[in-house]
């Protein structure tokens, strides 16, 4: 274990993989239990086991993806717990993760992805362009270099994602479930390029999990996994022998523990005797030409079947291939483009709601209402059916003896077992007595136990309740199980007929083998390209290629960093939305807080009650309509309309000109004019209050210089002078505030989102098990919507400039300096936020919370920061927004420079080194 | 009859999601509570310690009388600064309010010479530029005249204002506040509870489920618009009672009910534009930004924020299309003004007639996008 030192001399007896007692748990789930293991160097490793026993878990742990919690591994020669050796070998071992293409990003074309990850490893340009043209030749992909990953075939991501592990030419492969889903032929083909590539490279060991127990048997070493531990491991010939089985499926189910294996026997199909429903001919389902186009892609491509009464019917094919597309327009939920479908002699209407009540339907997520129990899961969709209120309980009842749900009434269904929200999917498709069950892969991810358990159950419901079924499938052997299958791909059907009928047709060994030879006829076989002699030209120069690789070791790499932010930027041009809310957002809402916070008050809605009408008081009454600030409305006739008008909102000023009003001023005595104003809103009650009592002073002066009435004169003046904004404006005062406070938010924002939406998706794991450092993965994200942000705030400014007619006064040289100073604050914090979340929405919050309250309250956006206390101020002192407002106004509106603004650059500059850096220090390299 | 059922059931089912949901529970009650609570008191009477320097070229027994006249809440202590550091002061933001006292200002005012006092104002806080520059010549006018009244007997001006605020008497922005942001938590929660209630359908896939059974999308659409709009108009009346009356004291001039009447017609258009919203975005986090888009433009434009008649005429006339904007006016002349029926029922009936074509608008495009979701 202490032998850390990289000698390869005894690589061939060492085993790769050693694992020493390592136990894994989240949170109260425990994936790995203490396990021990030596995986054997030079083989093709395979670990069997359903899904959701850990073997995903285990390989993450020994590409070094997750961090080990207990326990001990050591991989190529070195212990996995240390850093340095993780750095130092991580270029050595690839490591491609369940999904179809889970680590790829579908945006990027095929060789911009493979561009991608040769980068992070290294490779100058020549190296790039060698191997990337040896891998794509020799998987096909060479033609479809320029397709965006996105939008390939499972198989073909599957086989992108082995091109993007081998790019750097790795001694350790490790592949998670990489066939899943894919169809049998692509299958096929993806372990001939395996084989072919371990052929060409002897050293190299690959680390396989599977669910798929019949591709297993074909592996050199085994690993059989259960509940977190270890069942058996030996080459599959050893433990058939031990097991005195014929399959690896029929040896995995002796090997579970006793309490798994109760119960289980293998199952037997009784065959369907139609004869006994009286005719031969009643028809369930009959489908002609089904089409179903989504623009210009085909979908399914006129498909026809009849499936009889009581027939178990399966639709075999892979992810894709138009069998979901298929049932969801039998079941009415997609109209179809073209062709006809009948259901128990009626046509299938997407608005005739009868023919719903007859079948049953269950998807492959087993979508259940996880917020509901699974009683009440029953009922709802029994009320739903309009069942008889009556029958309801007695029903329910039994569904959940039937479907062996009865200790769990009150459980939620998210804290259930896999298999018994499979049941539960089951009941509820059950629970209305339907004639017809449709079930979309109703096994995926389900044990072998659980799932014959679950057959089981479905051939009663066929033989004995004469339900009929229509399933979906991926399983060869599944499909096996069924009276009819159609084979489907390409949305179309290749054939139909029993599954030995089709063996026999193709004089194959298997279904599989049958399969894989309609397949071929169909011409599916030219998308994978031979290996051609290009390709095996290429391997030499690869070759020479491969040796300088493992050397560039994990230093700060100029060229991870521009690969990061080149496929960033790539990303970001391509995703319409994202651009959108980029460029366009701040934009909209600069408009919008342009004309929203407006704080004048103009052509207010007044009216008059003059008592006197005497010249004086229509004078009087004069100075008030000639203000640009107020329009008059009609007179007031009584206090009763006064108050109607008020109350209705239609006036928010009223002036009362009491009678007598002239002759008393003339007299000197005491006057009182009557003002009304509308208090409901606070701000401009105050502002309309300003008003009156500046245009009542005025008259009051201008009338006694005049008439020389009121003899004394004022004790002394105030000259008020708005600086920097004379005439007092909404908009000089809000658009050079809002700048700084959208510049925050979005670009925050945004950086916060690019990097979560990597944890999201999964691609995260590409810091995890390549090179790049999180510097470099940090700052290559980071520096994209720095320019992005920049560019927001040069279109911002020409909106200010061109729209709101808000000039720059001072120098543009000094704003330009401060926001870019700022947005790269502004990203950062949002990089700091992305390290506390996990989801998308809630970097989102956070960010918006993190951003918009500081900003708009500490920042002395309203009040100014020395008017704050406590916490408020302190966070005020520091916030970028707080220096980013004195620059901005200070440049747009009190034409300061670059040298007077000093202070407000220093402190901005002094917050970038601690936001990024802290955020860089918060990544994490390893999954915890 | 079959019809009102499902749509019962499915909107019981609809409460029992949000139910379970803490999350949403957690921000409906911060939304209603706390973030109501918080808008009032933390709203800032009027003028909150603006920052005043003083420039005293005088330095008499008047112009120290003016200086001690600015205290808090309204002013921090000013601070006395020379001459050459006013500009300064105001160009980084330091001060707001910077007054010049002039050489012999006592002197010049008791000699009636009518001294002139500058008054510099940081115009680019506006809220507080303008307001602090009545008070402050409020403060040096009537500081001034009472220590010549001192010297001399008094004169009074001729003609008085004599100023009545209604429907707030002391301009108590607390008030305006609670409420204006009961009114805007309503239509921000309408919108992301009933978004949501459809996005999260539609990733765990139960969607799929609902449309193979007897149900229609109209049902579905309505018992989700029903449900949400049930439970925001609980919350909200649960708001206006405990916290806005019962512990902020907001004195609620008309009646709740009638405000709530409109908040239920309102709320008609503002989860259907949720559902809306729902169809466009393909995630959650889509939601979100398009949520962002959309809800700002309608809390700041529709009045409750600032009055309408700031706006450009053309945002005036475009935001009669915004529920909220009616809301908003209805809501203000219940609550403040004690307004019934009859005067805020043109509010009633637009905001009736919006409701009805964002309901089918949204239900149109909900049909034609569960094609896609499914």
């Amino acid at each position: 274990m202490n032998d850390s030192s990289p000698s390869r001399v005894s690589a061939e007896d060492r085993p790769v993989v050693r694992v020493f007692g390592a136990s894994l748990v989240y949170g109260k789930t425990r994936a790995l239990d203490d396990i021990s293991l030596d995986i054997p160097a030079g083989c093709m490793v395979g670990l069997i086991g359903p899904d959701g026993v850990g073997k995903s878990s285990l390989l993450a742990l020994i590409s070094g993806a997750r961090a080990i919690q207990e326990g001990a591994i050591e991989v190529l020669n070195g212990d996995m717990r240390q850093k340095h050796h993780r750095n130092g070998v991580c270029p050595r071992i690839a490591y491609m993760p369940q999904g179809l293409g889970k680590n790829l990003y579908p945006i990027l074309t095929v060789e911009e992805n493979l561009q991608f990850f040769a980068r992070l490893f290294g490779l100058d340009v020549a190296e790039r362009r060698s191997r990337i043209d040896y891998l794509t030749q020799r998987t096909g992909l060479y033609s479809f270099l320029t397709r965006p990953a996105g939008k390939l075939s499972g198989g073909m991501k599957q086989k992108l994602g082995l091109c993007c592990s081998l790019i750097h030419d790795p001694e350790l492969l490790i592949l998670d479930e990489p066939t899943t889903g894919v169809d049998p032929l692509a299958r096929a083909q993806f372990w001939e390029l395996i084989a072919s590539f371990r052929k060409s490279d002897q050293k190299m060991s690959v680390v396989v999990a599977t669910a798929y127990m019949d591709e297993a048997q074909g592996f050199d070493w085994l690993v059989a996994m259960d509940a977190g531990k270890v069942l058996d491991t030996g080459t599959s010939a050893e433990i058939l022998a031990k097991t005195a089985s014929d399959s690896l499926e029929e040896a995995f189910i002796k090997l579970l523990p006793e309490e798994k294996r109760r119960g289980h026997e293998p199952i037997t199909i009784p065959p369907l005797h139609l004869e006994e429903t009286g005719k031969a001919d009643d028809i369930a389902i009959e489908a002609k030409d089904l089409t179903m186009r989504f623009g210009d892609f085909t979908a399914v491509d006129h498909v026809s079947f009849r499936i009889r009464r009581g027939e178990i019917f399966g639709f075999l094919g892979s992810n894709g291939c138009g069998k979901s597309t298929t049932m969801k327009m039998l079941t009415g939920l997609l109209p179809a483009t073209e062709g006809k479908a009948w259901m128990f002699g009626r046509l299938v209407d997407s608005r005739d709601l009868n023919t719903r009540r007859n079948v049953g339907y269950m998807s492959q997520s087993f979508s259940l209402y996880s917020e509901l129990t699974v009683r009440q899961n029953l009922v709802l969709h029994a009320r739903l059916f309009h069942m008889p209120e009556s029958k309801i309980p007695k029903r329910v009842h039994e569904m959940l003896q039937r479907f062996g749900l009865e200790s769990v009434p009150d459980s939620l269904p998210d804290n259930l077992p896999l298999g018994v929200r499979q049941r539960l999917s089951l009941a509820v498709a059950m629970v209305h007595h339907p004639e017809m069950l449709i079930l979309d892969e109703p096994t995926s991810g389900v044990d072998p136990v659980a799932r014959d358990n679950f057959w089981r159950l479905l051939i009663e419901l066929s033989r004995r309740d004469k339900v009929t079924i229509f399933i979906t499938t991926h399983f060869m052997n599944e499909a096996e199980r069924c009276d009819r299958i159609s084979l489907m791909h390409a949305g179309r059907v290749l054939d139909s007929d029993s599954p030995a009928a089709l063996v026999a047709k193709k004089k194959a060994s298997g279904l599989e083998d049958a399969f894989i030879q309609y397949l071929v006829e169909a011409g599916a076989v030219d998308k994978a390209g031979d290996i051609s002699p290009a390709g095996a030209a290429g391997t030499a120069g690869a070759k020479q290629a491969a040796g300088p690789i493992a050397a560039h070791a994990a230093h700060f790499s100029l060229n991870r960093l521009l690969s990061y932010m080149w496929r960033e930027a790539l990303e970001l041009r391509r995703d319409p939305l994202r651009t959108t809310m980029a460029l366009f957002g701040s934009l909209i809402l600069m408009l919008v807080m342009g004309y929203g916070i407006s704080m004048d008050v103009e052509d207010l809605s007044y009216a008059m009650i003059d008592r006197d009408d005497s010249g004086i008081s229509r004078n009087y009454a004069l100075n008030i309509s000639g203000s640009r600030y107020f329009k008059e409305k009609e007179p007031l006739t009584s206090y009763t309309d006064l108050d109607r008008r008020m109350r209705g909102g239609k006036l928010s000023l009223v002036i009362e000109i009491p009678p007598r009003f002239g002759r008393d001023l003339q007299r000197g005595r005491p006057v009182e004019v009557g003002v009304w104003i509308d208090g409901a809103m606070p701000t401009r009650a105050e502002t309309i209050k300003g008003y009156v009592e500046g245009m009542h002073q005025g008259w009051l002066t201008e009338h006694a210089r005049l008439g020389a009435a009121g003899s004394s004169m004022a004790l002394a003046k105030i000259e008020t002078r708005y600086r920097y904004n004379p005439d007092v404006q909404s908009l000089p005062a809000m658009v050079p505030g809002v700048m700084p406070l959208l510049l925050i938010m979005l670009p925050a924002m945004l950086s916060a989102l690019a990097v979560v939406r990597e944890k999201e998706m999964g691609s995260i794991l590409n810091l995890y098990t390549t090179p790049v450092t999180r510097t470099e993965f940090m700052l290559g994200k980071q520096v994209p919507y720095v320019m992005l942000a920049m560019l927001n705030f040069l279109l911002m400014t020409l909106m200010a400039v061109v729209l709101f007619d808000v000039p720059v006064k001072g120098s543009f040289i000094a704003l330009s300096l401060g926001a870019l100073i700022y947005c790269i604050v502004a990203t950062g914090i949002g990089l700091l936020a992305s390290t506390f979340t996990r989801s998308q929405i809630a970097a989102m919050f956070l960010t918006m919370i993190g951003t918009l309250l500081p900003a708009g309250q500490f920042s002395g956006l309203t009040d100014s920061t020395a008017s704050l206390e406590g916490a408020g101020r302190m966070i005020g002192e520091v916030y970028p927004t707080t220096h980013m407002l004195i620059i901005s106004r200070g440049v747009f509106n009190k034409a300061l420079g670059i040298t007077d603004l000093t202070g407000a650059y220093l402190a901005m500059l002094a917050a970038v080194p601690v936001v990024v850096g802290l955020s860089i220090f918060l990544l994490k390299k390893q999954e915890a | 009859m079959r019809h009102l059922k499902n749509i019962f059931r499915l909107g019981v089912k609809e409460l029992w999601s949000l139910a379970r949901d803490p999350m949403m529970v957690v921000l409906i009650v911060f939304s209603f509570t706390f973030s109501v609570y918080s808008a009032s008191s933390a709203l800032p009477e009027t003028l909150n310690k603006a920052a005043v320097a003083i420039v005293d070229e005088d330095d008499s027994p008047l112009s120290l009388r003016i200086f001690s006249a600015f205290y808090p809440p309204q002013f921090i202590p000013p601070e006395r600064i020379p001459i050459e550091e006013g500009d300064r002061g105001l160009d980084t933001g330091k001060y707001t309010f910077v007054l010049n006292i002039p050489p012999n200002f006592q002197q010049d005012v008791l000699a009636g010479r009518s001294p002139d006092i500058q008054l510099n104002v940081d115009a680019t806080r506006m809220t507080q530029a303008f307001m602090g520059s009545g008070y402050i010549q409020q403060i040096v006018m009537g500081e001034v005249s009472e220590f010549v009244q001192n010297y001399r007997g008094s004169s009074e001006s001729p003609v008085v204002l004599s100023l009545r605020f209604r429907f707030n008497q002391n301009l108590t922005k607390a008030w305006f506040g609670a409420l204006v942001q009961v009114i805007n938590q309503i239509t921000m929660i309408s919108i992301i509870l009933t978004g949501a209630a459809l996005i999260r359908e539609r990733e765990h896939g139960t969607i799929e489920h609902l449309l193979v059974m007897p149900v229609t999308p109209m049902e579905i659409m309505v018992s989700k618009v029903l449900a949400m709009g049930l439970v925001v108009l609980v919350s909200a009346a649960a708001s206006m009672v405990f916290v806005v009356q019962w512990l902020l004291h907001v004195p609620v001039g008309g009646s709740v009910a009638l405000f709530l009447v409109g908040a239920a017609l309102t709320l008609f258009s503002t989860t259907a534009l949720g559902i809306y919203l729902a169809t466009m975005a393909r995630s959650m986090p889509q939601f979100g930004m398009l949520i962002v888009l959309v809800l700002l433009p309608l809390q700041m434009l529709s009045g409750g924020n600032t009055p309408r008649e700031n706006m450009p005429e053309a945002v005036q006339h475009i935001m009669l299309l915004a529920p909220t904007t009616h809301f908003v006016e209805l809501g203000q002349s219940i609550l403040f003004r004690a307004s019934g029926l009859d005067i805020v029922w043109p509010s009633f009936l637009a905001i009736i007639v919006i409701g009805s074509v964002f309901f089918g608008i949204s239900l149109a495009r909900f049909r034609k996008s569960l094609v896609q979701m499914a």
